[in-house]
């Protein structure tokens, strides 16, 4: 193993032991899924009366595709209302103002620190109080929770995408006699998003699987509409595998893209591309629901 | 003001805010020691030089990661308690928590190994180099030069990952842990909705509460541990 500090490259006697430790680790890996499916196959789950409906076009007219549309046309939304209040409030945390600086960093502090499901269901219960009878009460619930908490982030990532730019930067702006406004609109601000593109593209992995928290409060979206299939059919294993296919499948297309794009942004930009910046990554990680 | 005060104080009280409080810190308690376990030994994995663990621990890696949370949470009641008929306790409810527990433990394990390989990732190879140079076998250069770095490169990510299970233990409620923060407080709006705004503000302060420090102290021993390099 080249790739790896912890490892020397190896001697013949080390790769002779490897081979063999890699045998008997792979005979273990597939021991271990063949038991899990044996004790399924105990329990009656690979019947294809079980399996014929998620592949029948019932399922996927009816119920994959509204609750796809949904789930798409909410990370959809949240991701672009996400964008403008992170460049927003990412803006107002470099402010000279120290007043709008200090209410921006107290506004993304607050939201960074909330749970996205508590957020949902206020804002669901504090809708329903406001438009009562709105048939988009739900959509909205789960769009601004997303928005409120990935535009939070995404405003840390402008923060730290412009802290990151070389200091040059800054000071050619200023030196070209540009106030200091004016250097962070036109000089640190186009640089900072070229380079949060790939980290805002693996946060749109964490938008998609956040909107599947809008079951919960009852929005139709994939999961749900699966469920619902599901306790018809009696087969939320077979329906909750497919559906998890299609959000990992969707998601790690998100991810390759991601990686792509920050080769291929270097050139264009003098900030470090990243797909997690590391000041970032300390306060949130990609784990969102 | 008083009055409103009071009243607000008798609805936390009924619904047991604190409690609720005490179940989101039990959650992320035990599913965080599970998930630091499971991750630790899926790291090992892929960063030891048998080519099959590296890609079984990849391969949990990226599924677990791209799979939203609320499916794994649902699935611990839809399809194992229901559909499988498999119960860790024979009370429901103690049994619904543990597979709570177990549903964080499984998609945080994922975040919790990432957390750990970069933190290896964060030593250069010349320490290893070095290491070897001066003539240390393998168990010596891990136990000495590599993995004492790892380790303080690991504490920024392994917190933000901490943090995000804390936050993440309120998903809970989608396999019906019905006690924790979230649905206790979508009970106590419905049934007091004069208290809307109150009842939200009174946990959101609970999550400042429990959430900022967090991230105050390993952003503290982040830097603190950080290698000068």
């Amino acid at each position: 193993m080249s790739t790896s500090v912890l490892f020397d490259a190896p001697g013949p006697r080390a790769r002779a032991l490897m081979t063999v430790l890699n045998v008997v680790a792979a005979v273990a890996v597939l021991a271990l899924v063949t038991w899990v499916a044996y004790l399924l196959h105990l329990k009656g789950q690979w019947s294809w009366t079980l399996w014929g409906p998620v592949f029948g076009p019932e399922f996927w007219q009816f119920y994959v595709m509204p609750g796809l549309t949904n789930t798409l046309r909410s990370a959809a939304f949240a991701t672009v209302g996400a964008v403008a209040f992170g460049v927003l409030f990412g803006m107002g945390r470099l402010a000279a103002n120290p007043l709008l600086r200090g209410f921006c960093g107290a506004v993304v502090e607050f939201f960074r620190a909330m749970p996205v499901l508590l957020l949902m269901i206020f804002l669901n219960l504090f809708l329903a109080k406001l438009m009562p009878g709105s048939p988009e009460r739900l959509f909205l619930a789960v769009v601004l929770a997303l928005v409120l908490y990935n535009g939070s982030v995404i405003a840390e990532l402008v923060r730290s995408g412009v802290h990151n730019l070389p200091k040059g930067q800054g000071e050619a702006g200023l030196a070209v006699g540009l106030t200091p406004e004016q250097t962070l609109r036109a000089v640190q601000l186009p640089q900072a998003l070229v380079a949060m593109l790939p980290a805002l593209l693996s946060q749109l992995v964490v938008v998609l699987k956040d909107s599947a928290l809008g079951q919960i409060i009852g929005y139709a979206e994939l999961l749900r509409s699966a469920r619902i299939f599901a306790s018809a059919n009696n087969d939320p294993l077979q329906a909750l595998v497919v559906v998890a296919i299609l959000f990992i499948v969707i998601n790690w297309l998100l991810t390759v893209l991601a990686n792509r794009l920050a080769r291929g942004l270097s050139s264009r930009t003098s900030a470090p591309v990243k797909v997690t910046p590391e000041r970032v990554a300390a306060g949130v990680g990609n784990a969102g629901g | 003001m008083g009055d409103y005060l009071s009243g607000l104080w008798e609805v936390l009280q009924k619904y047991d805010a604190l409690g609720a409080f005490w179940v989101n810190i039990q959650l992320t308690f035990w599913a965080g020691l599970l998930a630091l376990a499971l991750g630790t030994v899926l790291a090992v994995m892929r960063i030891s030089p048998i080519a099959s663990l590296r890609l079984a621990g990849a391969a949990y890696v990226n599924v677990v990661r791209n799979t939203p949370l609320t499916i794994i949470m649902a699935s611990m009641v839809l399809v194992i308690t229901f559909q499988l008929g498999l119960k860790l306790s024979p009370n429901l409810n103690e049994s619904g928590f543990r597979f709570a527990v177990v549903g964080l433990a499984i998609y945080h394990a994922a975040f919790f190994c990432e957390a750990i390989r970069s933190g290896v990732n964060t030593v250069p190879l010349g320490q290893a180099e070095a290491a070897r140079a001066i003539g240390l076998p393998f168990a010596d250069s891990a136990r000495l030069i590599i993995l004492p770095q790892a380790f303080r490169g690991a504490v920024a990510p392994l917190g933000s990952t901490l943090i995000a299970l804390m936050k993440n233990s309120t998903v809970a409620a989608a396999a019906s842990v019905a006690t924790e923060t979230a649905s206790v407080m979508k009970v106590a709006i419905e049934l007091s909705p004069d208290y809307l705004y109150a009842i939200f503000a009174a946990f959101a302060i609970g999550w400042l509460i429990l959430v900022i420090p967090v991230g105050l102290l390993t952003t503290w021993l982040s830097q603190r541990l950080a290698v000068k390099r």
